[in-house]
């Protein structure tokens, strides 16, 4: 009796996960079943492996501008950020260097509740930057916030929600003049923008292999070489004594497999998905009344269109959506049935009653024309559903 | 099914059917994926009692994370889309606020009632319009019936048709009591495809689709509850909200003492504390709560009955009041016996009305409903001052 709806399916929601490109799936198969030794092993099996992560190793640093021993495998990009940020700030603690630290309200909730943690439990103060109505760090406001016991500064480098690019580079800048370690989440980036550790000025950066057509439960670490560094995952030696336990080769070598992947195709699939992108967004504002990009117009993420629409749950609208067959996503995580609006749109000046309605259209390396153009015809019909529906209670 | 509603134009009619996981509203769903509805199921996320200390983490019954999996599960089969909605702080303001202030207000409320009009037919029916439904259906036993409306001709500003509410087929588990807040906008949107059936058939429609039939454990409890008894859940909830003072006889005399007037309901007879020089051969319950005193009033068991009852703002399905006095059937409780009455509406929205004979357990605070046989024509809550 199950009669499965025939609809269009259509996923626009690359920011969240990205499927695994059939070269790395290829890659990644044989350390499942035929070289599956554990790399921290003596013998011929742990060998295999070890070599197999070293090229894995080899393989990324070189991707992002860095070298092979500042790269450590972790479980995800949360871990990535975790690992960062209490490592530095353990590092900081221990030699007694100060207690400090600098964020902004934009970031992703993987840094946002590890430094609600260091402040809650472990005592650190986080001063939180303010941004634009962008979503934008000013340099300078690093700058001003900077104490002498200023012990790390985090700032991603594209926003997750509204796909904004933050001045790293400047931030880096900044934070080397003064011998202070920076870390960055680009977790949303090698996809779609080149990545490189030097022209970033980073210490430490957080990546995510899900996020660029690798599996899932793999993340990056960079540590450049000299940065005050506690492991919090603690055990064996693993990584460089960086991050304990073992290490997932599969993983790394999928990993390897699909930054070499977007290296190859980052730069004419940026131009094709940015121009998609604009069509959407034309396509959308031209339709719905009362609505609006959010986030920055132009420096932003190439593959990446976020929206607010007045009076809309986005909850609701992401449904909506879904019913009819199209996979988007909201910033604003409704927990309680009082639609919360996001933290993120607040923070850039964005009234309550238009940041209850944000909404992220994320494409991809498989986003076709016809997909926007379905989307373009479909959207602006929920919106106005969900706005009836709301205007009826 | 008895609810005969003009066809759908064109593309077929999209429901969203309120899940629970149980074996009615995963019956309902598979009913209606049958007739060529395209369905959707929504589980609400409703407000529990946070747990206390460290045991494990308590969840509304209607919602724990169980039910949650074996409705995704259920939809998974059918091939519905299916989602669950928070809606814990919209259920906590609108049914479990009020709910503990009628506690404090010297009453007895069933929060049922402020359940179904405000979270099922409002907060959900908005969320199933917003999703391009034409239609909420839930696994009440219940029945709608579509009538042409007699006024029609005479009054073109009545719509055409009238929707009705029928009790359930199955007489043991019939509630319409419960839904005789619904007013004709909700009843236009609503289906109730398990009422036109008895428990026994919904099982075997289960059996029928390989749904799991399984009962989850029925519980007197009210789902919000986690804890036991309601309480020590007012104590933490409304800390104040109980006051001791004085049980009195009908002749004005102090007996004993109550810990608080929540803590006592109409017609409850265990649980008092009566002075032992004070009891007598007869046993002796509560008739009346007064607040204006503090006092619960005790007396014996024939003092229990009352004929005329006054209800608030009385609520008519069809949405008119009738012009007169009516003679109908109604019940104090969900499961209290109908009895023959005569309705008269008072002015300013309420509602007088008389039994032909007394009746036990009239509680303020509790709804009255009203029946002309198998139809609802409505109801309210019983007031304060029976």
């Amino acid at each position: 009796m199950a009669t499965t709806r025939t609809i269009r399916r259509v996923y626009l929601d690359y920011s969240a996960t990205t499927p695994v490109a059939p070269e790395v799936k290829q890659a990644l198969e044989p350390f499942l079943t035929e070289t599956y030794g554990n790399a921290a092993s003596l013998h011929s099996f742990g060998r295999e492996a070890a070599a197999a992560l070293d090229e894995a190793h080899r393989v990324v640093s070189c991707a992002i501008g860095a070298r092979a021993s500042e790269i450590v495998f972790t479980g995800c990009g949360t871990e990535s950020d975790n690992l960062a940020l209490r490592g530095v700030a353990f590092a900081a603690r221990q030699r007694g260097r100060g207690n400090h630290i600098i964020s902004a309200p934009t970031e992703h909730h993987a840094v946002e509740g590890t430094l609600h943690q260091l402040q809650d439990v472990f005592g650190f103060e986080v001063t939180m930057l303010p941004v634009d109505g962008c979503g934008r760090v000013d340099p300078d406001d690093v700058r001003r916030a900077i104490r002498p016991d200023t012990v790390l500064v985090s700032v991603m480098t594209a926003n997750n929600e509204v796909g904004t690019l933050e001045p790293v580079a400047a931030i880096g800048r900044i934070c080397r003049e003064r011998g202070i370690p920076f870390h960055t989440d680009a977790v949303q980036c090698p996809a779609y923008l080149p990545i490189d550790v030097e022209e970033l000025n980073v210490d430490l950066m957080a990546l995510s292999s899900h996020k660029f057509y690798g599996p899932k439960g793999v993340g990056v670490l960079y540590i450049r070489d000299g940065t005050p560094y506690i492991p919090t995952l603690t055990g064996g030696g693993h990584e460089r004594g960086r991050r304990a336990g073992t290490v997932n080769v599969a993983g790394a070598v999928a990993t390897a497999a699909a930054i070499k992947y977007v290296a190859g195709q980052r730069q004419e699939q940026a131009a094709r998905l940015q121009r998609l992108r604009d069509q959407l967004i034309a396509g959308i504002l031209a339709a719905v009344p009362d609505a609006r990009v959010s986030g920055h117009p132009q420096n932003r993420l190439p593959h990446h269109a976020s929206f607010v629409f007045k009076g809309v749950d986005g909850e609701t609208l992401l449904m909506a959506l879904d019913v009819e067959g199209i996979a988007v996503s909201t910033g604003s995580a409704c927990a309680s049935g009082d639609p919360e609006p996001s933290p993120v749109l607040l923070a850039m000046g964005i009234p309550r009653e238009w940041a209850l309605g944000g909404l992220r259209v994320s494409l991809g390396y498989h986003t076709t024309d016809e997909e926007i153009a379905y989307v373009v015809e479909k959207l602006p019909r929920c919106v106005e559903q969900v706005r009836r529906s709301m205007a009826d209670f | 099914m008895t609810d005969a509603r003009p066809q759908m134009s064109g593309s077929k009619a999209r429901v969203v059917v309120a899940m629970s996981g149980g074996v009615d509203s995963s019956v309902a769903a598979a009913l209606l994926v049958e007739q060529g509805y395209d369905v959707i199921g929504i589980m609400l996320r409703l407000w529990a009692e946070p747990a206390s200390g460290a045991g494990p983490q308590h969840a509304n019954r209607c919602c724990a994370p169980e039910a949650v999996a074996d409705a995704r599960a259920i939809a998974r089969q059918l091939g519905i889309p299916f989602y669950d909605i928070h809606a814990e702080s919209v259920f906590k303001e609108k049914v479990v606020d009020p709910w503990i202030r009628a506690y404090g207000e010297a009453t007895t409320p069933n929060p049922c009632f402020n359940c179904n009009r405000s979270i099922r037919f409002g907060f959900l029916m908005q969320r199933a319009l917003a999703l391009g439904a034409d239609f909420l259906a839930t696994g009440h036993y219940a029945r709608i019936a579509v009538t042409q409306s007699e006024s029609a001709s005479v009054n073109p500003d009545q719509p055409p048709v009238r929707y009705r509410l029928l009790k359930g087929v199955d007489a043991k588990k019939d509630q319409s009591y419960v839904l005789h807040v619904l007013g004709q906008r909700d009843l236009a949107r609503a289906l109730f495809p398990c009422g036109d059936f008895t428990k026994q058939q919904v099982r075997e429609m289960a059996r029928r689709f390989g749904l799991p039939t399984a009962e989850r454990a029925e519980s007197q409890d009210l789902c919000f509850l986690t804890q036991g008894d309601y309480r020590g859940f007012l104590l933490r909830q409304a800390p104040g909200i109980a006051t001791p003072g004085p049980i009195l006889n009908t002749r004005g005399e102090v007996i004993g003492q109550h810990e608080g007037l929540p803590f006592y309901t109409i017609g409850q007879r265990r649980g008092l504390n009566i002075a032992p020089q004070s009891a007598r051969a007869e046993a002796l319950y509560v008739l009346r709560l007064d607040s204006a005193r503090n006092a619960v009033i005790v007396g014996p068991a024939d003092a229990l009955g009352v004929q005329q009852i006054v209800v608030r703002r009385m609520h008519y399905v069809s949405g008119e009041a009738p012009e007169g006095p009516l003679r109908c059937n109604a019940k104090v409780r969900y499961k209290a016996r109908e009895a023959a009455c005569t309705l008269t509406p008072l002015p300013g929205g309420d509602a007088q009305i008389v039994f032909d004979e007394p009746q036990r357990d009239a509680t303020p605070g509790q709804g009255l409903v009203a029946y002309d046989g198998d139809e609802v024509i409505g109801g309210g809550v019983i007031a304060r001052d029976a």
